[in-house]
């Protein structure tokens, strides 16, 4: 049967029936796209405008002896150069808001200009500002640093040896139970989970796997590299432009690695050209602002890729421990897992999220689960789309398939049995809420590439594989103003920065709401003077958080009108009744646009608003299948067919969440092919270009088969599920089944890139 | 009485108990209550009367954050959470 | 043509979208840089100032190149098509048409390298299959869509192009 991918199937769990909400209209920020008018971070240009660019350490591990930026100075043309000595002292202050407060400040501020030593190759050790960027440039070379060399350590196992070099003098372990370690190391926190009795649960076990992984670093790989401007007038105000996922993050951070006032700090968010988890944080911001303080001009920074690659927060490699223990019917009666993330050069990596992931789609009555975030000398990572999750499902999806095959039970089937469902057990949360994933199963099951046979060829290795993927999705604050048109048309303010079509996603919610078109709604991507508090486009949170504030203020702007109405008509404000956009009362009605027009009259300009911070993000499942073949000869692994199938809640706009899963399942594949930092034993990285850290292009990839299914969110007026970030978490266990079913051999490593299948192949025979 | 479950590193403060009930209308209530009642757990769970930073609170399956004003039911059962960030 | 003047800089005279230009140059800096930066024309992305993404895509003398890999002053003489130029005063292309209709961008910074590039394809191959397309923009890094949408529009595309011509 053929399947029309571009409108993927959806399979829906539900009755209701919407008029905008499921449609697929064009969205309102496309036009600007298509015609390169859109102005993204780099394209903004300000009168008196310098340049600014960053000296970045040559080395793993240094400490700096001396810094002599007078040579720099001295350039015709340089304007200013500024160290860490041009940042406050952080104290032991900790983070503000943002995806990870309450770390101390000190390692965020650090990491802005290093301060006393260098952490990893590509840490920002000085700023220029000059008249253009090729003067900053040659600047650069005329700082004379000092460094005395010290030993890196760029792996987690061998930064948690005891006699490993200690990267941060003063770090003493933060302990699961709360007490911290006396003496210092590498090992930033250890957390416990645990559930049940697992001893217990091993005991009962007919056949228990155990099994270990490891990663490299991937970078997230957005095309638009960081980029800043900024003004400090000389009163204090200070402007950013900036294309980071979340402008009012910028700000607090601004506000505390500066010490200065937030209502001082203005931020707006330019077009943002990807994140994926990289850009929730401040890299260029600071140092514009403090150039620019210095030189009282504006200054404009843009990092070039191998700064990308080098010195912004990718997400981490490290290790991974399994063990799974099930009947010979095939119920799993226990799990055990062991997680040691590399943090980067600074605490604070992903690996809490990745534990709490690791067996997230099974019902497990026992389990135990220990992680380790780590130092080592490689840039401070950050999330990566549904962080931790891919790592630690990468692992326990594999093991899943190690005991099917041994215990000859259908992939599917196993996972049917054992799967998470409402009311079941989580790890160190509540019990689950209305959750979806033996729904995608059966879809799977029932999906046109899992009923086709896979096509066998003479002399090719060709193999099939599935594998589930859970994430949370995260809820944090949004805003939205919305302010009615004497035509009936609504400006529509937000603050999420919209990544991927969710100025449409969030108007269509409110069109919904309020009864009129979605070409009606016009939604505005507002700065941080304008709109209220809205956290970071991250989490899958967008359609979720910021569409729910939409309703919100689609409900308030509607009781504004009512209010007006009531006046007007002389009735009572609730004997007025509000259906398909249209107001009605003692046989009078009113348009939505008729009565925008009534209350102009009378001086009536409603304006809808609504801050929300959602409490039931409703977790988000996805099951992918992948067919493949494997190049015996070089290892390299071709994806010839791929399904993915996700839960959405209810898919507000479809085309844009098939895009989200086509995206994620790519970005996925690179993870499990090709991906990856590669270092020298000094630490360098030497691969820090596009061409030697290869993404997936057009010709690595087959057309990707959608299935949505609707298992509405219960904590959603909508039903809604964050869609953005799962369905990079199933393409590497898909893969690595795949394979196997291939060829036999297990992978155990990510990426699985042709050397190390070759290798895996030979050791095999 | 609230129901609040336990992390499985900080049950040494409890005696080994998985869930302890606590007396409390909002959860700055029952966050005072187990510090008052398990001192071991101060400065892990709690500190100050605030939960430690980090922790994110859930209230009968809702995701109430560090608001420590939220009213509790008699029934309700509280989990303590470190928060998540995503991509 | 290119005349260098006395403060190093380098004069130089082209076409860009139909329109006869004129700027002056550092010989070190690249036609993107020039495009962008003095010229306004900001619809070329750089995403990896070394050939690898596309995102910076142009048309030289009916060549597909990537700007940053091009210096300014090559651009002498020459006849440049930027992405500004692709849309007409009577609407858009076909192409940007049916990536709106496809929904085959995301956050959009690859788009105008996409455009520029599948136009110099369709204006070679109007008839491409979904491999030949596949092929052509294996030049152009998207990292959001997944490739799918894009090529789906591009098909589209051309389909509309050759029952209007």
């Amino acid at each position: 049967m053929a399947v029309d991918t571009r409108v993927g199937q959806t399979i829906k769990h539900h009755d209701e029936e919407y008029k905008v909400i499921g449609t697929r209209p064009i969205r309102h920020d496309g036009l600007e796209k298509v015609t390169g008018e859109a102005r993204y971070g780099s394209d903004i240009n300000l009168p008196g405008q310098l340049h600014g660019k960053v000296l970045r350490s040559p080395h793993a591990h240094a400490r700096i002896v001396s810094i002599d930026t007078s040579r720099a100075e001295a350039l015709d043309g340089v304007r200013a150069v500024i160290t860490s000595a041009a940042f406050p002292d952080p104290g032991d202050k900790l983070t503000g808001g943002g995806e990870a407060p309450g770390l101390p400040l000190k390692f965020k501020s650090a990491n802005m200009l290093a301060r006393g030593k260098v952490h990893y190759h590509g840490h920002a050790i000085a700023a220029v500002a000059a008249a253009n960027p090729h003067v900053a440039a040659e600047a650069l070379k005329l700082i004379d640093v000092e460094y005395e060399v010290l030993d890196p350590v760029l792996e987690v196992w061998d930064a948690m040896k005891s006699d490993a070099p200690v990267i941060i003098e003063d770090l003493y372990t933060a302990r699961a139970d709360g007490t911290t370690a006396e003496e210092p190391s590498n090992v930033a926190a250890e957390m416990l989970y645990e559930v049940g009795d697992v001893d217990a649960g091993f005991a009962e076990a007919d056949l228990v796997v155990d099994r270990e992984f490891t990663f490299g670093v991937v970078h997230q790989g957005y095309i638009e590299t960081h980029n800043a401007t900024a003004h400090w007038l000389k009163d204090g105000h200070l402007h950013v432009w900036c294309s980071s996922q979340g402008a009012f993050t910028i700000r607090q951070e601004l506000a505390d690695l500066l010490d200065h006032p937030i209502t001082k700090i203005h931020v707006v968010p330019m077009e943002i050209g990807g994140g994926f988890g990289g850009k929730t944080t401040a890299y260029l911001e600071p140092l514009a602002a403090l150039l620019s303080r210095q030189t009282g001009h504006p200054i404009k920074m843009a990092m070039d890729r191998a700064d990308v690659l080098k010195a912004t927060g990718p997400t981490p490699g490290g290790y991974v421990r399994v063990k799974l223990g099930v009947t010979n019917d095939g119920m799993i009666t226990a799990g055990y897992a062991n997680l040691a993330f590399d943090a980067g050069g600074y605490p604070g990596s992903v690996v809490g999220a990745g534990c709490r992931c690791v067996f997230a789609p099974y019902n497990m009555p026992n389990a135990k689960v220990e992680g380790f975030d780590v130092v080592v000398n490689k840039p401070k990572t950050h999330a990566y789309r549904a962080p931790g999750a891919t790592h630690a499902e990468f692992a326990s999806e594999t093991v899943v398939d190690e005991i099917c095959r041994t215990l000859d039970i259908d992939p599917v089937e196993f996972r049917l049995k054992n799967s998470a469902k409402e009311g079941d057990w989580q790890l160190a949360m509540p019990p689950y809420p209305r959750i979806g994933h033996i729904e995608c199963m059966e879809a799977a099951r029932d999906s046109a590439q899992w009923q086709t046979p896979l096509e066998t060829a003479p002399g090719k290795k060709r193999g099939r594989g599935i594998a589930s993927g859970f994430w949370f999705n995260i809820g944090f604050t949004s805003s939205v103003t919305a302010k009615l048109n004497s035509d009936g048309s609504v400006t529509l303010l937000e603050g999420s920065t919209d990544i991927g079509g969710t100025r449409t996603s969030i108007a269509m919610q409110f069109a919904e709401t309020l009864g009129i078109s979605v070409e009606d709604v016009d939604p505005i991507v507002a700065d941080t003077d304008s709109v209220g508090q809205t956290d970071v486009t991250g989490g899958s949170r967008v359609t979720f958080a910021t569409g729910l504030a939409a309703h919100n203020a689609a409900n308030d702007m509607k009781d504004q009108i009512v209010e007006g109405l009531a006046d007007l008509w002389d009735v009572a404000a609730d004997s007025i009744s509000h259906a398909d956009g249209t107001f009605s009362a003692n046989g009078k009605s009113a348009t939505v646009g008729e009565a925008a027009g009534l209350l102009e009259e009378e001086g009536v300009f409603p304006i809808g608003k609504n801050t929300v911070t959602p409490t039931r993000e409703g977790g988000a499942f996805a099951v992918h299948i992948a067919d493949v073949e494997v190049d015996e000869e070089t290892g390299k692994v071709e994806v010839l067919r791929y399904t993915a199938v996700q839960d959405a809640g209810v898919a507000i706009y479809p085309p844009y969440v098939e895009g989200q899963m086509q995206g994620g399942v790519v970005q996925g594949v690179g993870w499990a092919l090709n991906e990856e930092y590669v270092y020298d034993d000094d630490g360098h990285l030497l691969n820090a270009s596009l061409l030697d850290y290869r993404m997936p292009t057009a010709l690595d990839v087959p057309n990707i088969e959608t299935i949505i299914v609707e298992v509405p969110n219960p904590g959603h007026p909508y039903g809604v599920r964050g869609v953005g970030e799962v369905p990079i978490v199933p393409p590497p266990a898909a893969m690595a089944n795949a394979i196997h079913d291939a060829t036999g051999v297990r992978m155990s490593h990510l990426p699985m890139s042709p050397a190390r299948v070759q290798a895996a192949l030979a050791a095999e025979a | 009485m609230a129901t609040v479950h336990i992390p499985t590193p900080m049950r040494e403060a409890t005696n080994g108990a998985a869930r302890v009930e606590i007396e409390g209308a909002t959860v700055r209530e029952v966050v005072a209550g187990l510090e008052a009642s398990y001192p071991g757990l101060g400065g892990r769970l709690v500190e100050d009367g605030q939960l430690r930073p980090g922790l994110s609170a859930f209230v009968d399956g809702a995701n109430v954050g560090r608001r420590l004003r939220t009213r509790l039911q008699p029934e309700s059962e509280l989990f303590f959470v470190e928060a998540l960030g995503g991509g | 043509m290119a005349t260098e003047i006395q403060s190093g800089k380098v004069h130089v005279q082209t076409t860009i979208n139909g329109e006869s230009v004129d700027f002056l140059a550092e010989p070190r800096e690249s036609l993107l840089e020039v495009l962008r930066d003095n010229l306004g024309l900001t619809g070329a992305k750089e995403g990896c100032n070394n050939g690898n993404c596309g995102a910076c895509n142009v048309v030289m003398d009916g060549v597909l190149v990537n700007s940053c890999c091009v210096l300014s002053v090559e651009a002498a003489g020459a006849s440049i098509e930027t992405i500004e130029g692709v849309a007409s005063p009577e609407g858009l292309h076909p192409l940007q048409q049916s990536f709106l209709e496809n929904a085959a961008l995301q956050c959009g910074v690859c788009t105008p390298g996409f455009i520029v590039a599948a136009k110099a394809l369709l204006e070679e191959n109007p008839d491409p299959t979904e491999y030949e397309v596949r092929w052509w923009l294996a030049g152009n890094l998207c990292r959001c869509t997944g490739y799918d949408k894009i090529v789906r529009a591009v098909l589209d595309a051309a389909e509309r192009m050759r029952a209007e011509a």
